[in-house]
């Protein structure tokens, strides 16, 4: 049996959603590892745009921040911050966008921003950055986050970035051009949205139960008629995550 | 005319209490020196404006510099919560107005090209245009939708860390690029500072690398490591070891007034403070070479 820490499970499953040929809005941390693990098995033609304005990075070492130096040196161009948001996001240019957030709803709406009252912040969180327009103009988005019910409430207490709105029919309405969270990988399985746009548990990992997921989740999770299990992380995955992307192991050793 | 003064004087003559400053740079190239002559030079009530307030103005609103700060994403990149804003919001002590990035950047490019406004596509998050009546929501003429727009940030003084300028202030960045022109452009008062001070005819060898022309900028000063502990592509790395550091000065205010004490105001200048750091800081952020191949701009 081959063991592994949650975040390099998180990874792992994140990177196999990516697609070859995919252009990725990439953030730092897992997103950053799954992508580049992605690229050494499956997507080698996987196109890593940061949003400090680097298109085709190609990090020599492991980025430590989403403006690191690393991602310019080899990189195949730099623009602009405005040109990054309008030529390639708005524009239609990325087909997959990561986000996280303090809170994930039922509809995969997301807090970024504040818990409380938003003029009277009892907890202040960092804000949108860019993933208010991530959300609404990549074709495909990915959450990456750790199962826990403080995080999965029914409604979130700030929507900073829209999924579903309150139904897949409300998004549908706005008419934005990204078809909103397609995925949201936990350390216990995957949720993907029903054709109501709800955030139903349709995988599991290895050695992971129903229950596990149903008490850490805030609304009242549905099963999908399809469940499956998630294959384990593989001996190559994992190789190429600890020898080669985090040899220090800054984002994959466990604890959360 | 030559523009080149210290950056002591430059701050002294071109900030002025309660002004509107963006320091720009995005990760890359902040003006980590001028945010300490402000402080030094106890400059008070400002309007801090940066898409990521990152720790430069983390400090300067622990020095008492602020009255309010404009932000898009108010973080420690790769490390966290930037724990002085965020508590001195938390406890009402400081005024703010947020935006998402491609909003804040939109407000930015409305104030350098002149324009009323810029308009965005909707993003359906809502809360953020609720909450900030700078949003508002206008009918597209032409297609009947609806767009939304942001009115023009427009700066009293913009500080834009460079690689190389000459004496007049035109000025050629590489690597991230942000949003450096845009907030010159926007601003009314320019400071320049460089890592170089190069002749014009070194400029004149690659025009399309100068993003700033001189004819904008106010003042230009030669601060070499200004950016420390964020960076100057191809001077040297960013101080990623700091930025964990800050961290853990930022949980304690004791920490931050001995930190202000050492570093900000035990110090003249930024020469002072590089000296300061010390051989192992030196080494740890030499960077290697990687030079771009050269082009041919033609002789015509």
């Amino acid at each position: 049996m081959i063991e592994y820490t949650s975040p390099e499970l998180l990874t792992i499953n994140a990177a196999r959603l990516l697609r070859d040929g995919d252009v990725v809005f990439v953030g730092v941390g897992l997103p950053n590892l799954a992508c580049n693990l992605a690229r050494r098995t499956h997507a080698p033609n996987l196109v890593m745009i940061y949003e400090a304005g680097v298109i085709g990075a190609q990090p020599a070492r492991l980025p430590l921040s989403i403006g690191d130096p690393t991602l310019v040196s080899g990189a195949l161009s730099v623009c602009s911050m405005y040109d990054i948001f309008a030529l390639y996001l708005q524009r239609g240019n990325i087909d997959v966008g990561f986000l996280g957030g303090a809170q994930i709803d039922r509809f995969g709406n997301i807090n970024a921003t504040v818990i409380g009252e938003y003029a009277r912040p009892k907890v202040r969180l960092p804000g949108s950055g860019g993933s208010m327009e991530i959300a609404a103009w990549a074709n495909r988005c990915y959450i990456i986050t750790p199962h826990q019910k403080r995080r999965f409430p029914e409604r979130v207490d700030f929507r900073t970035s829209a999924g579903f709105l309150s139904h897949r029919s409300e998004r549908e309405a706005a008419r934005l051009r990204g078809s909103g969270p397609q995925a949201v990988v936990t350390d216990i399985g995957i949720l993907e949205p029903d054709e109501n746009g709800e955030l139903i548990l349709t995988a599991l990992h290895p050695g992971r139960t129903v229950e596990e997921a149903k008490e850490n989740t805030g609304w009242e999770l549905k099963i999908s008629d399809s469940l499956r299990f998630t294959d384990p992380p593989s001996e190559k995955e994992l190789k190429i995550l600890r020898q080669e992307l985090d040899p220090n192991r800054i984002y994959l050793k466990g604890g959360e | 005319m030559s523009k080149l003064m210290t950056l002591s004087e430059a701050i002294d003559r071109y900030v002025q209490d309660g002004d509107l400053v963006y320091a720009a740079g995005f990760t890359h190239l902040i003006p980590f020196a001028a945010g300490h002559e402000i402080i030094r030079q106890h400059k008070k009530n400002l309007i801090l404006a940066r898409a990521t307030p990152d720790l430069i103005y983390d400090q300067m609103v622990a020095a008492g510099c602020a009255k309010k700060v404009i932000f898009s994403y108010m973080g420690n990149p790769g490390v966290g919560s930037l724990r002085i804003v965020r508590a001195e919001i938390e406890a009402g002590n400081l005024e703010w107005e947020e935006y998402s990035h491609f909003s804040m950047i939109s407000r930015l490019q409305a104030g350098a090209s002149g324009l009323p406004f810029m308009p965005m596509n909707p993003t359906a998050a809502g809360d953020l245009e609720r909450v900030n009546a700078n949003y508002r929501q206008v009918i597209d003429p032409y297609s009947g939708g609806v767009v939304v727009v942001v009115p023009p940030l427009k700066p009293d003084v913009a500080i834009v860390h460079v690689q190389r300028c000459d004496v007049e202030g035109n000025a050629q960045i590489w690597g991230i690029i942000g949003e450096q022109k845009e907030a010159a452009f926007a601003a009314d008062r320019v400071i320049i500072t460089a890592e170089e001070i190069v002749d014009e005819s070194v400029i004149r060898s690659d025009p399309n690398r100068t993003l700033i022309p001189a004819f904008i900028v106010d003042a230009v000063c030669h601060v070499p490591y200004c950016a420390h502990p964020s960076y100057t592509q191809g001077y040297y790395d960013r101080d990623n070891e700091f930025y964990l550091q800050w961290d853990e000065i930022s949980k304690s205010r004791e920490k931050v007034q001995a930190y202000l004490e050492e570093w900000v105001f035990g110090v003249a200048d930024r020469a002072a403070y590089w000296e300061k750091l010390g051989d192992e800081v030196h080494r740890r952020l030499q960077v290697g070479e990687r030079f771009s191949s050269p082009v041919n701009y033609g002789l015509y």
